[in-house]
């Protein structure tokens, strides 16, 4: 028999509420009853990153996230970061320069990962930014734009 | 969607005892990375879940007034790591938990999990095992508790009743004040990957730093469960700080490792990490205590 529960919380800042069957992933609310393409379907254990997403300003894989757990959380993933018009952020707009996106199933995952560093405000060296960025598997072309794209936003975040 | 048979959700410790007793066939779900992993690929599936990951009360770690350090067993690989408690009295913890998986699983992954999952490779385990930590379980007539070495019964299988939940692990003072230790984990890669062999070391050193006046020395995939080399133990306790002891100390951990051919690594190989991570660890907290080789 199916189960199902209202779950209340803050989608890229709006407040909603779904019934969700208590058996979803984080993953499959966000695609199916909030349309966040965005947030991909790869290995689904919590190992390539693809669904990665912000809870309360930490990464998780929404794969491996049950749905009924974002009650009273704030969730944010990529569609949040767009401005008014559909203007892209300056994390999206490095990604498009450094040529960090190749098939482009990975990069949502990337730069959500990328937010949370930014967002701490600290700098870090570029062994620290691998580790930080470690969560992600890119099957196109590897890591070095990935890398670029966010120091280079780092940087310039900084003022250096 | 998950093949879950049904969802018990627990806000509070007696929420989660009452569901316990109620469904006695019930998983226990944490974090999530391991047992939604396992329901995903089918050894767990069709069960019910009793999920205890929205109790905030079991998160955060606190120095007690006797000086104990107190982790709630839900508190994250990640909490744990950045927690200033946690960084100045006992790093080594930290250090350990920080190479779990990715950043994303250190988010997820709790120490409680970790540890009642009952895998040798656990990350948190072997430093728990090399300082002495103990295990809080709560039940219905109130807490126990246990010393790890005694929580793991046999791989897979952990000391908890029926009517319990893992609530805290606590490491007592004197078991931390004046050691120093560090962890090795050795693995095919540096991020997602489960220890081939991981070794923990504690030194506590002479005032003069020139003799081991305690070493506890634990290991994660030299055998089924977790374990101490006590053989290395007795042999290095009141030696002086030198090559030649940590040398031999290093050799004397085979009598007590008992590591296995899988298709990870082959037992060759996990022995020779066994000596030679103890020997590296060694060294390390040695350093770390400000003594010389």
């Amino acid at each position: 028999m199916a189960q199902y529960k209202l779950v209340k919380f803050t989608l890229n800042g709006k407040k909603v509420e779904q019934m969700v069957d208590v058996r979803a992933s984080l993953t499959d609310m966000l695609r199916n009853d909030y349309r966040m393409t965005s947030v991909k379907k790869g290995c689904e254990v919590g190992e390539c990153g693809a669904c990665n997403v912000l809870i309360n300003g930490e990464c998780f894989n929404s794969c491996i996230y049950l749905a009924v757990w974002a009650d009273g959380k704030e969730v944010r993933t990529l569609e949040g970061l767009l401005g008014e018009n559909g203007e892209l952020s300056d994390i999206q707009q490095a990604f498009i320069d450094e040529a960090a996106v190749q098939c482009g199933f990975c990069t949502p995952g990337v730069i959500m990962s990328a937010v949370e560093i930014l967002e701490s405000g600290r700098d870090y060296t570029d062994d620290e930014l691998r580790k930080l960025l470690s969560g992600h598997l890119c099957r196109c072309t590897g890591y070095e734009n990935i890398l670029r794209a966010v120091r280079k936003t780092l940087d310039k975040r900084l003022g250096k | 969607m998950y093949d879950i048979k049904a969802l018990y959700e627990a806000h509070s410790v007696d929420e989660a005892i009452k569901l316990r007793l109620e469904h006695p066939d019930a998983q226990i779900l944490a974090g999530g990375s391991d047992v939604l992993v396992q329901i995903r690929e089918g050894k767990r599936a069709g069960k019910e879940l009793i999920s205890i990951y929205m109790i905030d009360d079991m998160r955060g770690v606190t120095l007690c007034d006797n000086g104990d350090i107190r982790i709630g067993s839900l508190t994250s690989f990640s909490h744990i790591t950045k927690n200033e408690i946690i960084q100045k009295y006992i790093n080594v913890l930290g250090e350990a938990v920080d190479m779990v998986g990715s950043p994303q699983i250190r988010n997820i992954g709790t120490i409680g999990g970790n540890t009642c999952n009952g895998v040798t490779s656990a990350d948190s385990a072997s430093t728990l095992f090399a300082l002495d930590a103990l295990v809080e379980l709560t039940g219905e007539n109130g807490k126990r508790v246990v010393p790890i070495a005694d929580f793991y019964i046999k791989a897979g299988v952990v000391d908890i009743k029926p009517d319990e939940i893992q609530t805290a692990i606590i490491i007592p003072k004197e078991k931390y004040t004046d050691y120093y230790g560090h962890y090795i984990k050795y693995a095919m890669r540096n991020a997602l990957d489960i220890t081939t062999t991981g070794c923990s070391v504690n030194v506590k050193l002479s005032e003069d730093k020139k003799t081991f006046l305690d070493v506890r020395i634990a290991y994660g995939v030299a055998g089924p469960v977790p374990m101490r080399a006590k053989s290395a133990e007795t042999y290095i306790k009141g030696k002086s700080v030198s090559e030649e002891n940590i040398k031999e100390f290093s050799n004397a951990v085979l009598e007590d490792v008992n590591p296995r051919d899988s298709w990870r690594a082959s037992k060759a190989l996990r022995q020779h990490l066994c000596v030679e991570l103890a020997y590296r660890a060694i060294k390390e907290c040695v350093s770390l205590a400000g003594g010389e080789l």
